[in-house]
Order: structure tokens, then sequence, then C-alpha cells
């Protein structure tokens, strides 16, 4: 296995070769900000928000590999503030009634719109026209809330390796369905698996809610990527 | 230094914000030091006496009501602050946003399973003294311009505490990690 040197951010980092760029950072304490992103399934590059400039031009840090001598910017003014603009969109976008969503304190969007400190967004509310879908057995879908960023696609399969959800539609009507010959009968594992790895409150488990008081959610006290960071 | 005035008003809001602005406890006594109310539900004034210095506004527009006391608080306030959810993005009353509003009127008043059999000459209240209902609620920053934006459902009593010190001193504004969330 060969290892490689690289600069993030002016500090000397080394990691294998050929990993993930967001990986790589991770392992030397650099907290990338992902949203589509997630540890063990296919990178997609979706979201944009991983954005980082690799000796100045422009790329996304989950589907780039690190080589030796790569020189990476990413906590950078210029950055920061593109990507607090994608998260403005995307709360602009679609419909993110946060007091009374379920995933509240544990989203990864409204994480990271603490992590850039967005008071308002700064584009006009869409408030677009879609459907909630809480008639599958074991899942509830919002399409209010789904930001498409296709992990569940990626990372959720049944027994027999079967994906739950595929993409429907097109263009700004595209939107995840769940299948409900395959998601009828899932384990409560699974269904709580779906659930996790929405970056969003798009996928809710039925039956089971609000199981952990606020206060003690996963960024109530301490901001996204803070447990990267020394 | 001469105290700054404030003035206050719950639009299309559920009083919550007003009622976490009280969660400031024993520091309204030191608020008091610092700024003098005007129109307010707080101090029960309900027209304006004279210019404001701070104006903050909870709820976002719903009706033709909102809408005009919105922007008579606009002429008379040098500063707006959009307080909570709902003034900042439409909040609860918002998810009408998505129905057409005769589909909305029509739920609450003629089809609802709690109005059904009751409302027996299937009216929709349209008595001229009553506000006129918006095709949709508003985002304030939508109607006037809003100069500043102080999140939450409601916002922490430390956010407005610390925002509000903020502009009747001009001290450094302090945002702790806990004090700003959406819910």
């Amino acid at each position: 296995m060969a290892f490689v040197k690289f600069i993030v951010d002016g500090k000397e980092c080394m990691s294998e070769e050929g990993k993930q760029l967001v990986e790589a950072a991770k392992e030397n304490n650099i907290y990338i900000p992902t949203l589509c992103n997630y540890p063990g399934i296919p990178p997609k590059g979706s979201c944009r928000i991983c954005t980082v400039l690799i000796s100045g031009r422009p790329a996304t840090a989950c589907t780039t590999k690190v080589t030796e001598g790569m020189d990476i910017q990413s906590a950078v003014p210029e950055l920061e503030s593109f990507r607090k603009s994608v998260v403005e969109i995307l709360f602009a976008e679609g419909n993110h009634f946060c007091p009374s969503c379920e995933k509240s304190g544990n989203c990864e969007l409204q994480a990271l719109g603490y992590k850039y400190t967005m008071m308002v967004p700064d584009f006009p509310y869409m408030f677009p026209k879609r459907e909630v879908e809480a008639w599958h057995p074991k899942l509830l879908k919002d399409h209010n809330r789904c930001i498409l960023c296709k992990r569940c696609i990626r990372g959720i399969h049944n027994n027999d390796g079967k994906t739950l959800f595929a993409y429907g539609k097109r263009g700004d009507k595209l939107l995840i369905n769940i299948d409900p010959e395959t998601s009828k009968d899932i384990s409560d594992e699974l269904a709580q698996q779906a659930m996790d790895m929405c970056p969003v409150g798009a996928i809710i488990r039925k039956e089971k809610g609000f199981a952990v008081p606020i206060g003690r959610r996963k960024y109530d006290k301490m901001p996204i990527g803070s447990d990267v960071e020394e | 230094m001469a105290k700054k005035i404030i003035a206050t008003a719950s639009l299309s809001g559920c009083f919550g914000c007003h009622m976490s602005f009280l969660d400031i406890d024993a520091k309204i006594l030191d608020l008091i030091e610092l700024v003098e109310f005007n129109k307010s539900p707080i101090d029960d004034i309900k027209k304006f006496t004279k210019q404001c210095d701070i104006g903050l506004i909870e709820g976002g527009c719903c009706n033709d009501e909102n809408v005009h006391n919105l922007l008579d608080f606009r002429k008379n306030c040098k500063v707006l602050v959009s307080v909570g959810e709902c003034a900042i993005m439409g909040g609860l009353p918002a998810l009408r946003n998505m129905v057409p509003l005769q589909e909305c009127l029509e739920e609450a008043y003629l089809n609802g399973p709690t109005v059904r059999d009751c409302n027996e000459n299937k009216i929709i209240p349209n008595d001229p003294e009553l506000p006129k209902i918006l095709n949709k609620v508003y985002p304030c920053h939508e109607i006037v311009k809003i100069d500043y934006f102080l999140p939450g459902c409601p916002p922490t009593a430390e956010l407005i505490w610390n925002a509000l010190v903020t502009l009747a001193t001009g001290a450094e504004l302090k945002l702790p990690y806990e004090s700003v969330r959406f819910d």
C-alpha cells in the first residue's frame, strides 16, 4: 500500500494513494463538508458542497482520489461562501419546515445551516407542491424535504440485494420513489438504516419518532464536523 | 446615552417568540435601563406615538392586516428585525402555501369533518370587517426590507437578548453555537 503526501490549506497530510479526498482529509483531522456523500457507498458528486480547489481548480472532494503532492484549498472564504449558498439554495428550493420535522436536530442540511450561521436563505422561497407518501407500511417518504442526494438509492438494499429506492420523473419534477414491493416487508433495522442515511427528513421510519429529546440530538451541542477536527 | 425605542408585533405567529423574549427573565430589568417600549403587546400601546429605533416582527404575513401592520412598522422603525421561523419563512402557517387558497377555505369551512354538518348555509366567512386572507403566507422580507433575522421556533431568549443588546449599544454580536436554532 503506497502512501502519498498532500497539502490541505497549508497543512501537510498523509494518506493511502487513491483514497477519496474527503476520507483522506478526515484521517488528517480536516473536515470537508458533505451532503450527498456517505462513507462506504459509491460517491456521486451531486450536491457540490464538498467542492475544493486543487491547484486552483474546483473539484468535488468526494469523487476525487488523492494523489502525491496534491495542493488543496478547502476552508477558504471563497469556498465557504459558496457552500453557504448551496445550503441556502436547498432550503429555498424545497419545503423545509424545521419546527415540524422529526429529523430536526439530527439533520445534516440543518447542521450545515448552523455551521454557516445561516439566518435566512438569500434566495426567494419556492414553496413547490410536493407529495407526502405515508402509505408505505414501514417508511414515510416526504418529497417536500428530499434534496435528491441519492444516498438511499446507492446505499439501501434488501436481503436479495435489490434497491428499495429509484428516481422517478425528470427535470424539476425529479423525485425519489420507494418501491412498494421490495419495501413492504423490510426489517426495522433496515428502515432505521434508511432513515439514518437520509441527510434530511425525507425518509422517516414509521411507528417510532422523536426518540431522542431536544438537547441530546446529534447537532444540538456540537457543530457538524467537530468530531473530525482537532 | 438616550434610550433606544423598541416596538414589537406578532403578525401571523403564535406569540411564542414574545414568550421566548420574556424568557430573558430578570434581565428584563436590565432591558428597561437600555430601551423604552413603544407600540407593543408587552405594554399594550396600540399605535405608534413616536419614531422607533428597533422593530421586532414575529410571524409572517397571511392577510392584508398583517401587510398594513408590517408597512406601518417599516415606516416607523429605523431597524426592522424578523424574529422566528414564521417571520423568516412563513413557518407553520405557510404549510398552506402548497394548497390553492380556494381548496384551503373549502376544507376549513365547508368540507372538513368538524364543519361539514354544521355549516348549513355553506358560508365561507366574508364579513367586510374581517381581514382578507392572502393567496399564500409571505415571509416578511418579501413584503418590506428587513434588516436582521433571528431564526428559531422560537429563537432562544439568549439570541434575542444578545441581538437586542447589540442593537441598543452597538456591542459586538455574540452568537454561541447553541443559541442559533431553526426549531
